[in-house]
């Protein structure tokens, strides 16, 4: 096993009023590539947010560490430049900020990335290439009119482009066609062939994973993880689906 | 700092001192405080003007004595005490033709706001005032050779061959009796600049004035007038500035504009002024048939503004395009707006206004529109969004229509905004912090105006709303 990368020791988590996630443990090695599986409404893109830093989210107990450090209370940008990533299920859209600028300004944050203004319009665009995206995307402002294909393809430009150490790629898959999901598969292939950098894929589709090695696959149920093991979890899930799951922690069974 | 970081167009390291800074008015010719009519005659006599010039200011003073000080409506100016306000500070220099003749203070003064450097790059002519005085004149030898004109009205009143142009002109579009600060300005005008653009030429670079005014307690009342003959072309950019005082300054300038027919005007301004003036602008255009009239407007600062440039659509086909931003802080109150005047058949307008408030700032948008009788067809759609950054600022929207045409047809939008949290999570997930996804926003809300500017006047205003997003600005 790696260096633990990621370690999530016991979180409660939830809204002001409403408590979500229950005594969440996880661990993702460096270089990882884990897969969090779960019915809707389980609560996977809460813990996926709870782990960038959304204040909208409350930890009552528990703590998060990142590459060693306790990061529990840290604001989303500190952990961004620690090199926490995450894709959005629905990214928003930014008026008025061109793109381009955009990917300009976030990758002049981190110190590890400097480079030339011709160097970074010559990565942009070999990044956009490998992503099937033409030029005149990077004219355009964040996200804005954008399809939800497209939206997800500009997640990936920046997850290509920033080089973090953690990627949760929350359903960066579903809803895109055969196209585009081919297109997030390559992206998310040469994040791992480039930067080397560990995924928490949360998915409800085997098929992007198929060309992935994956390392845990993680079962969340109301909240709760309920099982974890290897790759061949998420065949199992394919076969069954999480009835099995959802009827242990139910009866409130231990994990599988 | 050093001088290259001081530059006005340099984002990267954003500084108050940037505006922020004031010379001595030692040796400098100021008159006394208030208003009077040996005041108004001593500088019409300074100016050497023609008869006429004298009588308009003098009939001027009477109905500036006449009328109420106060509107019954808009922001307080109770501040605002005009026996503490001198109203004609020169810098006793003569207008120079070329930069190394104009004094040192205010040579750095013009150099660190980025003029010469913006005239050497990217404009046809310059004009710069410091108070009450123009103090720089130039423009490009090619642009003078198709016959443009561009100098201070008090000059063109001193060329025979203009002196009946400002005549016929001056004061037509906005008469001395439109409201209390139109008088005080024909009774005190100083200083601006005159334009006459021949028929067919087109001006292929921006002409601009950069108004200054750094003396305290003291007024700026220059008076732009500019005439497009039919056919022409012109993007005219006007610029303001003023250092922070604790006494309250007074801008109260007027600006008149002929777009003949077929011709068409840009007018571009940036206005940051400091939190102690009381900016009591007017500004008007009158658009001949198929002729085009267009404003970019960016006002920052001031205290209290009252501000609401205005188109008459006289001729059948014109159209007019009005965008523009303002930017509310603390102890700010402004009150800006825009009038469209539709007299001709199946004129246009389209108004697109944006205002953003901040830190108990409050923005009041009105706009009014009058649709005549003859203005078959007339088209005018007005869209005002507000962006509130918190809870104790304030942003209302005053529109007004009157519609005398039932063929006409004109739409209101108002829309009043907040950033959310989501938009925030994201930026920051990215690696801004929450401030710089703030600032972000807004620049990106600005955009669709700031891109109507030339590059180096929408960098600017970049740097403004930097500047206004960290309270910077005094
Ligand atoms: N900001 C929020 N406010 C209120 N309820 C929320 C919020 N975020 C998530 N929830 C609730 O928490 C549960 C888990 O949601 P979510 O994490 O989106 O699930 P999943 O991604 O697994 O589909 C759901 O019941 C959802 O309605
Ligand atoms: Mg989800």
């Amino acid at each position: 096993m790696h260096d633990t990368l990621l370690r999530v020791s016991g979180i409660n988590a939830g809204t002001e009023d409403k408590p979500i996630l229950h005594d969440i443990d996880l661990a993702v090695g460096a270089g990882e590539t884990h897969v969090l599986m779960g019915p809707n409404g389980a609560g996977k893109s809460t813990l996926g947010r709870v782990i960038m830093g959304d204040p909208a989210y409350q930890v009552n107990s528990g703590t998060i560490e990142f590459g060693g450090e306790d990061i529990t209370d840290e604001a989303a940008d500190k952990r961004s430049l620690a090199g926490i990533f995450l894709s959005y299920q629905a990214p928003v859209e930014v008026p008025g900020v061109p793109l381009y600028s955009y990917l300009r300004t976030i990758t002049q944050k981190r110190p590890e990335l400097k480079m030339t203004a011709r160097k970074f319009r010559a990565r942009v665009g070999e990044i956009a290439d490998q992503l099937d995206m033409s030029g005149s995307f990077l004219t355009r402002e964040l996200n804005v009119g954008f399809s939800g294909g497209e939206k997800k393809k500009i997640e990936m430009l920046q997850l290509l482009l920033l080089r973090p150490k953690l990627a949760i790629l929350d359903e960066t898959d579903s809803g895109l066609d055969v196209d585009a999901l081919s297109v997030v598969s390559r992206g998310i292939e040469a994040y791992r062939a480039d930067c080397g950098g560990a995924l928490l894929v949360i998915t409800h589709n085997t098929r992007i994973l198929e060309r992935l090695s994956v390392d845990r696959t993680h079962v969340m149920v109301q909240g709760r993880l309920v099982a974890e093991g290897p790759a061949s979890l998420i065949d199992d899930i394919d076969a069954h689906g999480f009835e099995q799951f959802e009827r242990a922690n139910a009866s409130g069974g231990d994990r599988a | 700092m050093s001088e290259r970081t001081e530059k006005r167009t340099q984002v990267a390291d954003v500084d108050r001192s940037l505006y922020d800074f004031t010379y001595s008015e030692e040796g400098y010719e100021r008159y006394d405080d208030g208003l009077t009519p040996d005041i108004v005659r001593a500088i019409s006599e300074k100016k050497d003007e023609p008869e006429w010039m004298l009588a308009m200011r003098l009939a001027a003073l009477d109905t500036y004595h006449a009328k109420e000080m106060a509107p019954n409506w808009g922001p307080s100016i109770a501040g605002l005490d005009m026996d503490h306000i001198s109203t004609y500070v020169s810098p006793r220099t003569k207008q120079a033709k070329s930069w190394d003749d104009v004094p040192d203070d205010i040579k750095n003064t013009f150099e660190r706001l980025g003029i010469p450097e913006a005239e050497r790059e990217s404009l046809a002519g310059v004009g710069a005032q410091y108070d009450s005085e123009i103090v720089y004149h130039n423009m490009r030898e090619d642009v003078a050779k198709d016959g443009v004109v561009y100098t201070t009205i008090e000059d063109a009143l001193h060329d025979p061959q203009w002196e009946p142009v400002v005549h016929e002109y001056f004061g037509t579009l906005i008469p001395p009796a439109d409201h209390k600060f139109a008088a005080l300005h024909y009774a005190v005008w100083s200083g601006g600049s005159f334009v006459y653009v021949p028929t067919g030429v087109k001006v292929e670079y921006p002409l601009q004035s950069y108004f200054r005014l750094n003396a305290e307690g003291a007024g700026q009342f220059e008076h732009t007038l500019i005439i497009v003959e039919e056919g022409a072309d012109l993007h005219f950019i006007e610029g303001c500035s003023a250092p922070k005082y604790y006494e309250a300054n007074l801008h109260a300038g007027a600006v008149e504009l002929f777009v003949k027919d077929h011709a068409r005007l840009r007018y571009s301004t940036i206005e940051n002024w400091s939190k102690n003036m009381y900016n009591l602008n007017t500004k008007r255009a009158r658009v001949g048939a198929d002729a085009q009239m267009e404003w970019v407007s960016g006002s920052f600062g001031s205290h209290v503004s009252y501000l609401y440039p205005t188109t008459i659509l006289q001729g059948d086909r014109s159209n007019c395009e009005f965008s523009g931003i303002t930017f509310a802080g603390a102890t700010q109150d402004l009150d800006t707006g825009c009038k469209v005047i539709l007299n001709g058949a199946d004129t246009t307008a389209t108004v697109d206004t944006k205002s953003i408030s901040k830190d108990g700032g409050c923005n009041t948008f009105r706009s009014s529109v009058i649709v005549g009788r003859r203005a078959a067809n007339a088209r005018c759609s007005v869209s005002c969004q507000s962006l509130m950054l918190d809870d104790i600022s304030r942003s209302d929207t005053i529109p007004a229509m009157d519609v005398r045409n039932a063929t006409a047809s004109v739409g209101h939008e108002a829309t009043i905004g907040r950033i959310s949290d989501d938009t925030i999570l994201y930026l920051m997930s990215r690696g801004c912090s929450e401030p710089e996804a703030r600032t972000m926003v807004v620049g990106g809300f600005a955009n669709p105006v700031s891109k109507e500017l030339p590059l180096e006047y929408a960098v600017e205003m970049n740097n403004l709303i930097k500047l206004e997003m960290e309270g910077a600005i005094g």
